[in-house]
């Protein structure tokens, strides 16, 4: 029962205006789940002189993806620009280990019983496959529309070579060097916090992100768990009718037509609360954790701007240092406009990004929050449809 | 004057088992267990340790258990079973009359009588329970609940009246109905269950959500209690249960305390009991008693499994409104930092109707408990006093059983006794027969009597249940369509707004 609703996987779901030009499309048109790795097929459609043919296919995994996300983050060229949040690791433990206990419990249910419990979890399977396919997607397609990023040359290399790209994921002491990054980088986020900006956008921009961004982490947990709670109650429900079918099939009065009844009734409704939950998780979960990813890559790029005016004003320092005691002047020189330069550059690139961010964020929202508006109204009339039609069925029978 | 009636009524159903008591004076007490049954049928959970009275518990004792005058006021003592307060029973059996609905009701070969009356008569009762009231202080506090009753029937001196009553009241009630009816192969419904810990909260002054919803719980299943009371015609017209409705003062209803000596021998035959049943056999030659006990042992079966599913949903309803809540507050954050306008105001609006999703939920959780738990959890406890009532079925056949054994063994000894010169003893012997041959007889109409009252209760009870299940599913599906109703109004709102941004 699983509807292929057409906003389902869409990239452009949670960032609208990106500019779909023919120079350049990117799409997974297939993946593949296997036992512990998910294997995407990279789909590229492109006019563009770089490539050889103007359409091929690559097949990528997880770490591949998260190899190109942190070379755009470690490549200096690219400090002013909000780069794509990089997907979340497919995680389908949770969906396994339901299975499993299905399989252990096979003998303390009837098969009706255990047959629909296992359609579920494959149907539970199915969503989380199809949505690690479109966090993944959106990523290309992220990178794809950038009028910068879309240039990249490891960007080409991914999509185009079409052998492993050998990327072993972090080692040991690799994971222990970000790490300490993060911490360094937190640390610092606090003290550059601190330093009032004298452009009032990027002030502005910065009081603004950080408290966007924690109020987006709030929100998307309580969405998270708004969610499961519903999808309990699904399940509760999904229960109850097996139980009234059983009710319905033994009872020996005139109970048992109305207890098949009931027991219909809910089976149906049953899969539109289901319904109801799952796309509550795309339009409103999936937006809020993607606006959490995306606004956190804009904090890094108010953080590394800041970080190049900290290098400025020491440069500027230097240089103040240097000509009073007239010495390596040229060298201090050099450096202080290196930074000038540098900062200027990420400031001018950065209010673009900023801006673009902030229109991608509301188109986003609307989208979603209308569609949400939608569904939930579609599926509470069909809740309303079948619980009326079944009273009325009930009430002329008695 | 109605008081005295119901005395002498009392001692009616009595009669016969009191006749017994005096031959039987040294038998144990365990095969005339009626008063265990209330402890079996009070549900599951017995609290064996607190109740909502805890006074000297063994104040009582000596007064209830010791034989006394046979001019005791037996009506409104809450003492146990008649085999221990004997009485002699007056030879004449029948009461003054007092109204036409007083009349023979319970000579057992009347009751065919009333119960077809029954079908003519028109039932008009309810009764609301409401009002619950903290009486007291401390750990002696207790809840007091109004009763009110609204009849046409000429059984009340009234249309409308309330009375004030406490759980243990209630408690006392059924003692009394199951140790006079269950034997006989009445299903007497079930008391709602003792709560240690959900008094207690009340009791300590905690007035909060969950104490209040611990007393609203209450105060339904008592309310539910009552009605199913009154809906057996037999039972309504019950002397206990008239005081219980009409009369201003009640008794303190002490038996029902779980370590009074009472409580005590409950416990006592209850054990026996369970030893008993699993050694009685009972040669079936009514194929109709196996298929309906099997028919109930499996919907019994059924009903638990619905049950937990049902608590379950209300469980999980309950927590998705408190996510809901937490949710909307969060969405109410995020839409305030929003520093686009419109987009700021349809997270508010989100926000809004998450709100109202919330209070929907918490509504929902509530019809989903009172109309379809509660439901469900009366019915298991109801089942419960069903299969009592086929138990005692058997152990009234096995009474029947032994007494032909006896009576077996005594016409032994008579013939025995041909072969040797002592007259007098040959004549006592001829004696023991003639009454044992008359005991053997009433046991014989006693198993048919319970085994005719309980075909009759059974089909009484399955359409009660037709009925009860029809009235509250619909009550239930029609609160799921009010919700779904309103789902739909703020979500158009919702959606109104969003479309502007």
């Amino acid at each position: 029962m699983f509807q292929s609703d057409q906003n389902e996987g869409d990239p452009r779901a949670v960032n609208v205006d990106l500019q779909t030009d023919a120079t350049l499309q990117v799409d997974i048109s297939d993946a593949l789940s296997e036992r512990d790795k998910v294997k995407f097929t990279v789909h590229t459609k492109s006019s563009l002189p770089n490539f050889k043919l103007n359409e091929f296919s690559v097949v990528r995994q997880h770490e591949e993806f998260i190899w190109l996300h942190d070379s755009f983050v470690e490549n200096e060229e690219y400090a002013g620009y909000i780069i794509p949040p990089a997907p979340p690791r497919p995680d389908f433990d949770a969906s396994r280990e339901k299975l499993q206990k299905l399989g252990e419990g096979e003998g303390s249910m009837t098969k009706e019983e255990f047959t629909k419990m296992k359609q579920e979890l494959e149907a539970e399977y199915l969503a989380i496959f199809k949505k690690t396919v479109a966090m993944h997607e959106v990523f290309l397609c992220r990178v794809a529309a950038h009028p910068v990023l879309r240039k990249d040359l490891n960007f080409h290399v991914f999509l185009e070579y079409n052998q492993d790209l050998s990327v072993r994921g972090k080692n040991k002491k690799e994971k222990l060097e970000d790490f300490f990054k993060n911490v360094v980088k937190s640390a610092d986020g606090v003290l550059v916090a601190g330093v009032k900006d004298v452009d009032d956008f990027f002030e502005h921009e910065k009081t603004f992100l950080l408290e966007y961004h924690n109020r987006v982490k709030d929100a998307s947990a309580k969405s998270d768990r708004m969610i499961r709670s519903h999808k309990n109650a699904a399940d509760d429900i999904n229960r109850i009718a097996s139980s009234l079918y059983t009710l319905g099939t033994q009872d020996t009065t005139e109970l048992c037509k109305f207890f098949l009844k009931v027991s219909e009734l809910f089976e149906k409704t049953r899969k539109v609360e289901s319904r109801v939950a799952a796309d509550e998780d795309l339009k409103l979960s999936d937006l809020l954790k993607y606006y959490l990813r995306e606004s956190q890559a804009a904090k890094d790029l108010l953080y590394r701007r800041s970080r190049s005016l900290v290098d400025y004003e020491n440069a500027n320092k230097a240089l103040d240092k240097a000509r009073s005691k007239n010495r390596d002047v040229l060298q201090a020189e050099t450096s202080q406009q290196i930074c000038c330069h540098k900062f200027e550059k990420i400031s001018e690139s950065a209010k673009q990004e900023l801006i673009d961010f902030k229109t991608r964020r509301v188109a986003a929202f609307r989208k979603n929050l209308v569609e949400l508006a939608e569904l939930e109204l579609k599926h509470a009339k069909g809740n309303l449809q079948l619980l009326q039609s079944c009273l009325g069925f009930m009430k002329t029978n008695t | 004057c109605h008081r005295i009636g119901s005395k002498m009524l009392y001692l009616d159903i009595r009669g016969d088992l009191d006749s017994e008591i005096r031959e039987r004076g040294t038998q144990s007490l365990s095969s005339l267990s009626t008063e265990d049954v209330s402890a079996n049928t009070n549900g599951p959970n017995q609290d064996a340790l607190f109740d909502d009275d805890p006074e000297d518990l063994f104040a009582e004792a000596t007064e209830e258990v010791s034989l006394d005058s046979p001019e005791r006021d037996i009506l409104l003592s809450d003492g146990p079973s008649p085999a221990i307060t004997p009485i002699t029973p007056p030879t004449s059996v029948i009461a003054p009359r007092i109204g036409h609905t007083h009349d023979d009701m319970f000579t057992h070969s009347s009751f065919d009588e009333i119960e077809e009356e029954e079908v003519d008569d028109s039932f008009d009762i309810n009764i609301s329970v409401s009002d619950p009231e903290k009486v007291g202080d401390g750990m002696n506090a207790y809840m007091a609940y109004k009763v009110t009753t609204k009849t046409s029937m000429s059984l009340f001196k009234q249309r409308e009246f309330s009375v004030k009553r406490r759980f243990s009241d209630f408690l006392g009630l059924h003692s009394k109905l199951a140790s006079k009816y269950l034997h006989v192969g009445y299903i007497v419904p079930p008391a709602p269950e003792k709560s240690i810990v959900g008094m207690t909260k009340v009791k300590v002054g905690k007035e909060d959500q969950s104490s209040n919803e611990f007393v609203e719980k209450r105060r339904s299943a008592l309310e539910r209690y009552l009605m199913r009371t009154v809906k057996h015609h037999i039972l309504l017209k019950d002397p206990d249960v008239l005081q219980f409705l009409e009369s201003s003062e009640l008794p303190r209803a002490v038996s029902t305390q779980a370590l009074s000596s009472a409580g005590l021998l409950r416990m006592v035959n209850k054990a026996a009991d369970a030893v008993n049943k699993m050694t009685i056999k009972m040669n079936e030659s009514d194929a109709w008693f196996e298929e309906k006990q099997q028919h109930f042992e499996s919907l019994d079966v059924q009903l638990r499994k619905l049950h937990i599913s049902v608590e379950s949903l209300v469980c999980h309803r309950k927590e998705l409104s408190v996510n809901t809540a937490q949710f909307a507050k969060s969405a109410a954050m995020l839409g305030n930092s929003e520093d686009h306008t419109a987009l700021s105001r349809a997270l508010s609006q989100l926000a809004e109707v998450e709100e109202k999703m919330d209070q929907l939920h918490q509504d929902q959780a509530n019809a989903d408990f009172y109309l379809f738990s509660e439901l469900l959890g009366d019915y298991v406890r109801l089942l419960a006093a069903v299969k009592g009532v086929f138990d005692h079925r058997i152990k009234t056949w096995q009474k029947w059983q032994d007494s032909q054994i006896l009576l077996q063994k005594k016409r032994e000894a008579e013939a025995k006794l041909q072969f040797t010169n002592k007259s007098d003893k040959l004549q006592q012997a001829k004696d023991e027969i003639k009454d044992m041959e008359g005991r053997v007889q009433q046991d014989e109409r006693d198993f048919e009597q319970i085994s005719r009252t309980i075909r009759k209760e059974v089909g009484r009870f399955e359409k009660e249940r037709v009925k009860d299940f029809k009235t509250s599913i619909i009550k239930y599906l029609e609160s799921l369509v009010l919700t779904q109703q309103q789902v739909i109004k703020s979500y158009f709102t919702f959606r109104y707004v969003t479309a502007s941004v």
